[in-house]
């Protein structure tokens, strides 16, 4: 299959772009990290397709059209990213609103227990855990 | 007539889903329309497995377009297996969510669950019974954006931060699985499993091998194996008992299936067991301590399911029949006993108002003895102890490994060993912490919430956990059945015989 040198160089650039949005703290830029890199999967879709053929009406040869396959696919994934999209702006827009800010934090109760064995409150786990055991 | 018995399983939740917004201001007719449709699914599915192991395979041709060209939906006995037990926890799980609803709003309420958590539920059974990638993609979407709706359902402050993170990584492995296809497509093609399988034979091996390793990457950050597991003990202990049983009971191991499927079906062996055998160990190893590290029993549990689903690549790294076997028995025993736990301890977060280990007054046994029971063997058999059915998925999987003629093979049955061990521990913690001993402070709450526990909810429970003892009481018959299984999935060729028609 002949390689479209365009298309795969404008691949390569919206996948780093994407994907470097995507490990950004705040919150927008992960949202259009993941919009871009959305576009760059179905962009790569087509081209998986081969090159563009005939358009499909009455009359043009089988062989001559382009293959329909991944543009269908592409289709429904489109539809899937669209509508994903839309339930994380919502619920980018209920987290701003409830933490008042767009940043994405760590995992706190990790955090938590990271740091628990080096206070001198023990968890109470341990401790009856050492009295049942002797 | 048997295609039919095909398409039920993902085709009636989703019409039921549809059915279900439509009469969502009907009283009860929400909970009777969910309960009739996922009740068919299970009565289907057990049809539906004694027809494959009786005439084999099942095809359906959807649309009548003949294979590659179309969408095919296949049932094999490994799929049916995965159907009927993936349908009694769906049941299981709605009665609990069902009884939670009752008791904590009254019988009127209307709301938005049964639409989504049918469509949950067809997405997970059209995952199990997909003959091609793309339809796999778009199971897991449907799987994925329901459990999406499940888990930020009326979320509050501190859970909006998990569910985002749970959202944000689900988007990426998304996104990657499209990249995954636009690759295979682009090598070969074609989707479908049984002609990928053909073609893929005569792609570059290293252009195979990396098709191989992005879609361990993509199912990978589902089924969190670990290095990609730190979404899961974020996130899972978040959303409300039912929510996490289900997703705990069913989605990762809908990612384990595809796994399975997908890598020897479709990829040959010699491509990535080798990374699959030592992803099994790290996940086994870094789940279980991380496991005995934490506080919240909601994320014990969960750490010990991103350490049970090596168990689970365990078996299929060792690509022999017995590690198969074992990697199927130990799929259908860890769906409902992880499932069963969940909604145990739901009840016991119910019961004493903690789920912190360092905040449980103790004392449940006392109080609450059928729900100690049903901790303590659902905790004896996530462990593997005898005489229940994780012992016999775990015999079967050590066998498989001992048998290996790999040395990776026999370390690795070393280390499932010392992790179940490790299991236990973890478990029995909990056991010592919350159900022993005199009930410290905070007595009079215990009363008060005890007119809470509904019997709806306990009965949910019992058949979770009872069907790991019924899985026991059945080893017999439920080994040879997963034998035949393993027997017909690395059996390729029938496989591609039975999609693709008689013409080979």
């Amino acid at each position: 299959m002949p390689i479209n040198t365009t298309l795969v160089v404008a691949l390569a650039v919206i996948y780093s772009a994407g994907f470097y949005l995507l490990m950004q703290r705040s919150l927008m830029r992960v949202l259009l990290g993941i919009v871009l890199v959305g576009h760059g999967a179905n962009l790569f879709l087509q081209a998986a397709g081969g090159p563009a053929g005939e358009p499909a009406t009455a009359g043009t040869p089988i062989g001559a059209v382009s293959d329909p396959l991944p543009q269908a696919m592409a289709l429904t994934a489109i539809v899937i990213t669209f509508a994903v999209t839309v339930l994380l702006l919502a619920l980018a827009y209920r987290s701003s609103v409830l933490l008042n800010d767009d940043e994405v934090r760590d995992d706190v109760e990790d955090r938590r227990i990271r740091q628990a064995p080096e206070s001198e409150d023990e968890p109470a786990s341990v401790i009856s855990l050492r009295e049942d055991g002797q | 007539m048997t295609g039919l018995l095909v398409a039920v399983p993902a085709l009636l939740p989703l019409l039921a889903a549809g059915v279900s917004l439509l009469v969502s201001r009907v009283r009860h007719a929400q909970r009777v329309v969910s309960g009739v449709a996922l009740g068919a699914v299970l009565v289907d599915a057990a049809v539906l497995l004694v027809v494959v192991d009786a005439n084999g395979t099942v095809v359906l041709r959807l649309g009548g377009y003949p294979p590659p060209a179309g969408i095919t939906l296949v049932a094999d006995r490994l799929s049916a297996l995965m159907v009927l037990v993936s349908a009694v926890v769906t049941i299981a799980v709605l009665l609990y969510a069902l009884g939670q609803r009752v008791a904590d709003h009254g019988p009127t309420v209307t709301t938005s669950f049964h639409p989504v958590y049918l469509v949950l539920s067809a997405g997970v059974m059209l995952a199990y019974l997909t003959g091609d990638l793309f339809t796999l993609f778009v199971a897991f979407e449907l799987m994925l954006t329901a459990s999406y709706v499940l888990i930020t359902r009326g979320v509050t402050a501190d859970r909006v931060r998990a569910a985002m993170t749970y959202v944000i990584t689900g988007l990426t492995s998304t996104l990657l699985f499209i990249t995954l296809i636009a690759l295979v497509y682009a090598a070969t093609g074609t989707v479908n499993f049984a002609d990928l399988g053909e073609k893929l034979a005569d792609v570059d091996p290293g252009m195979r091998g990396a098709l191989s390793l992005l879609f361990l990457t993509v199912i990978g950050i589902k089924a969190a194996i670990v290095p990609l597991h730190f979404w899961l003990p974020d996130s899972y202990p978040t959303a409300p008992a039912p929510v996490t049983a289900v997703f705990a009971g069913l989605l990762t191991k809908v990612g384990v299936y595809a796994l399975i499927r997908v890598q020897t079906a479709v990829f040959a062996h010699h491509d990535v067991w080798h990374v699959l055998l030592v992803a099994a160990l790290v996940t086994m190893l870094l789940g279980a301590l991380g496991a005995v590290a934490q506080d919240d029993v909601n994320r014990m549990l969960s750490f010990l399911l991103v350490s049970h689903i090596g168990y689970m690549l365990f078996g299929l790294g060792l690509f022999s029949k017995a590690g198969l076997t074992g990697a199927i028995l130990y799929a259908l025993h860890h769906i409902t006993v992880q499932a069963g736990l969940f909604l145990v301890l739901g009840l016991v977060a119910r019961h004493t108002g903690a789920t912190s280990l360092r905040r449980m007054p103790g004392g449940v046994a006392r109080q609450r003895p059928l729900l100690a029971t049903l901790f303590a063997i659902g905790a004896v058999n996530l462990a593997g102890l005898p005489p229940l059915s994780g012992f016999l998925a775990k015999v079967t999987l050590l066998r498989g490994g001992a048998a290996s003629d790999d040395e990776l093979g026999v370390v690795l049955a070393g280390a499932a060993v010392v992790v179940s061990f490790v299991t236990l521990y973890a478990l029995a913690r909990v056991w010592v912490i919350a159900f022993w001993g005199g009930a410290r402070e905070g007595d009079a709450d215990a009363e008060r919430s005890d007119a809470e526990l509904s019997p709806v909810m306990t009965t949910a429970c019992t058949l979770l956990i009872g069907a790991g003892v019924a899985m026991a009481a059945f080893a017999g018959p439920l080994s040879a059945v997963a034998d035949r299984a393993a027997t017909h999935v690395l059996d390729v060729t029938s496989y591609r015989s039975a999609v693709l028609g008689g013409q080979r």
